[in-house]
């Protein structure tokens, strides 16, 4: 074999052969150059991308720790000017459009993922697989829109119900679609053997298939609940946001992100501090919710498994 | 109970799952009530998800009918947006959507993708969880607090460094894009913010598909004598190159519908401008600021309008992007 990269031979190769191991070589260095130069370019990237999420959370930190207090937590938002505010409504506003959006989104989401995963090669499964995905993709601004004009136009005045029932449409797709995942991992001879011993297929879905799913669902739970408790859009003209206590449900109630939203528009500088107060608590909320997720799963069916 | 329910399992359990393509669910047929009932409510829970979208869309489409009746086409392409006398078009609307969402994925498709060949090819095991957690995260910040912080942090710094710096000292001033006076709340901060929030769903579904992208195929390249990066460049894009456009796409679904930050970053104004200094407004964010505000039925028709284009728009691009993952993740052309 002619080494082409090695061109002091004692053969004394030809004129042209020399000329094509010099550039073989020259290209050779080049290559390795760009390939070197690739590596920084691609973990610069890496870094960039990563930074803006660190700035986010250090100006929420510094900005937000300042304006936290027991008050906060406690107290209901004030005038400009009065002091000792807080967004204790808010906090419980969010907590009760959450558990509207759980009461039915979970045992819609939960029910679709089951009968993907039983009957996955229908026709309806691909359907519903497909449009889930499509529901899942769709602006929330659209859905609520659709909660307005569905729920709040005819009676003619905004409710948590219906900022409820908007984010239970965002989280039935996420729901529905991990549940299947979830669902499809159980091996199938757990529940062969639970049918062979008798089991109706109701009793095994319910008391070994879900059962052996939970901390995988859980996790998509969470996971959906993360992404919902930060929503604001659906919830603008359907909760619609209210400065004092309610937990009607058919009267508009007040959630963290539009608070948020009202006081960081506002042109006084003690609202725009419980605005970095409020998306710090909503952050931490969401971090919290998205760490328990991945401990969730750690070491059992339906996560942590590699393959 | 289910004698012949669990007859029949003891059949199916004999013919292996794969070999005649159907469930498990589809094989047993239950005979119980109890079988017949969970059948029929777990198939009514999926059925809800068809009804649901089919009612989004007709509900949407009837509130927006008066409006797209009025206007016909021109809806679209009209330029004017006054409440006042009753005339609307979309045409800023949607122009400045198209063109945040393009400046978006500009920006962020290529840090992405570098973020995702990053994780696959380049970084060692014990950094992969950790930087693919906090690429994740991105995704996890509500709307709001982007925001929030791009009010706050990201306008200023526009305003005083970047916006100076692209027409002065790059000398892009000379060109009508980078034009004009520097307010902050402007086309090109709207851009950068949903830039950010998009990338990390790129990213995750470009990661996904490369970490897709068989070891034999690697390994062919570097036994070719190929370097890293032509490996990367010749082996494995090129194999993963529908599924990192699906995500890319899929991005672009985001970005078209975001509602929040560029509400509260793209200044809100009609008037269409080439300069990405200008204000401008996006379907999303129209919606988000005038909705409250409209007591005219013609009005709120024209916003659901505006929201029935949103919907049907982002209808396609994701069932364009679903297609283009989803023929990446069943494998390469040809084999089974």
């Amino acid at each position: 074999m002619t080494a082409p990269a090695r061109p002091e031979q004692p053969q004394r190769p030809t004129l042209r052969q020399r000329a094509v191991a010099e550039r073989t070589v020259r290209t050779l260095v080049r290559r390795r150059v760009v390939s070197a130069l690739m590596t920084v370019v691609v973990a610069l990237a890496a870094i960039a991308t990563t930074l803006p999420l660190l700035f986010i959370l250090y100006h929420l930190a510094s900005e937000g720790a300042s304006a936290i207090s027991v008050d906060f937590f406690t107290k209901l938002p004030k005038p400009v000017g009065v002091g000792g505010a807080g967004m204790a409504n808010a906090i419980v506003g969010t907590l009760t459009l959450l558990a509207i959006a759980c009461a039915i989104g979970l045992p819609v989401g939960i029910g679709a993922g089951l009968y993907l995963a039983d009957f996955k090669g229908s026709r309806l499964a691909t359907l519903v697989r497909f449009l889930a995905d499509v529901l899942n993709g769709l602006p929330s601004i659209v859905l609520g829109i659709f909660a307005w004009e569905f729920l709040v136009r005819p009676v003619k005045h905004f409710s948590a119900l219906a900022g409820g029932i908007a984010l239970a449409a965002m989280m039935i797709p996420m729901v529905t679609r991990t549940t299947e995942e979830m669902v499809r991992l159980v091996p199938n001879a757990l529940r062969e053997a639970a049918l062979a011993l008798g089991y109706s297929r109701a009793r095994t879905a319910i008391t070994v298939v879900l059962r052996t799913a939970t901390a995988g669902i859980v996790t998509g739970v969470l996971v959906a609940v993360a992404r919902i408790a930060g929503e604001t859009a659906p919830l603008m003209f359907t909760a619609f946001g209210n400065t004092f206590w309610s937990l009607r449900l058919t009267e508009p109630i007040a959630a963290l992100p539009l608070q948020i939203f009202e006081y960081a528009k506002s042109p006084y500088d003690e609202w725009h501090q419980l605005a970095w107060a409020a998306a710090m608590v909503l952050i931490v909320v969401v971090l919290v919710i998205s760490i328990a997720a991945r401990f969730v799963t750690r070491g059992r069916v339906g996560g942590g498994h590699g393959d | 109970m289910s004698a012949d329910g669990s007859a029949a399992a003891t059949t199916a359990a004999a013919s292996s799952d794969r070999t005649d393509g159907r469930s498990l669910g589809e094989r047993i047929v239950g005979s119980s009530v109890g079988d017949r009932a969970y059948v029929a409510i777990i198939t009514g829970f999926a059925v809800c998800v068809p009804l649901l979208l089919a009612f989004i869309f007709i509900e949407v489409l009837l509130a927006g009918w008066p409006a797209l009746q009025t206007f016909g086409f021109g809806f679209l392409t009209s330029a004017t947006w006054d409440p006042v006398h009753r005339q609307f078009g979309a045409g800023p609307a949607i122009f400045g959507t198209i063109v945040t969402s393009i400046i978006a994925l500009i920006i962020a498709t290529p840090l992405a993708l570098g973020v995702a060949v990053f994780l696959s090819e380049y970084a060692p095991a014990w950094m992969r969880q950790p930087v693919g957690f906090l690429v994740d995260l991105l995704a996890a910040i509500p709307s709001v607090v982007y925001g929030l912080w791009g009010i706050f942090v990201l306008i200023p710094v526009m305003r005083e460094h970047v916006m100076p710096f692209l027409r002065d000292t790059l000398g892009l001033g000379a060109t009508p894009f980078f034009t004009g006076p520097m307010y902050g709340n402007s086309v090109l901060a709207a851009s950068v913010i949903l830039a950010i929030m998009v990338l990390p769903y790129i990213s995750a579904v470009s990661r996904e598909v490369l970490l897709a992208v068989p070891r034999s195929q690697r390994e062919a390249a570097l036994a070719l004598g190929a370097t890293r990066w032509e490996m990367i460049q010749k082996a494995v894009l090129p194999y993963a190159r529908s599924g990192i456009i699906g995500g890319v796409i899929l991005g672009l679904g985001r970005a078209l519908g975001e509602t929040m930050a560029v509400t509260m970053l793209i200044g809100n104004s009609h008037e269409v401008s080439a300069s990405l200094f200008a204000p401008g407004y996006t379907m999303a964010s129209l919606i988000a600021n005038e909705f409250a505000e409209a007591s005219d039925d013609l009005h709120l028709s024209a916003l659901m309008a505006v929201g029935f284009v949103l919907l049907v728009v982002t209808l396609i691009v994701n069932a364009i992007a679903r297609w283009l993952v989803w023929r990446v993740a069943r494998g390469p052309k040809g084999a089974p």
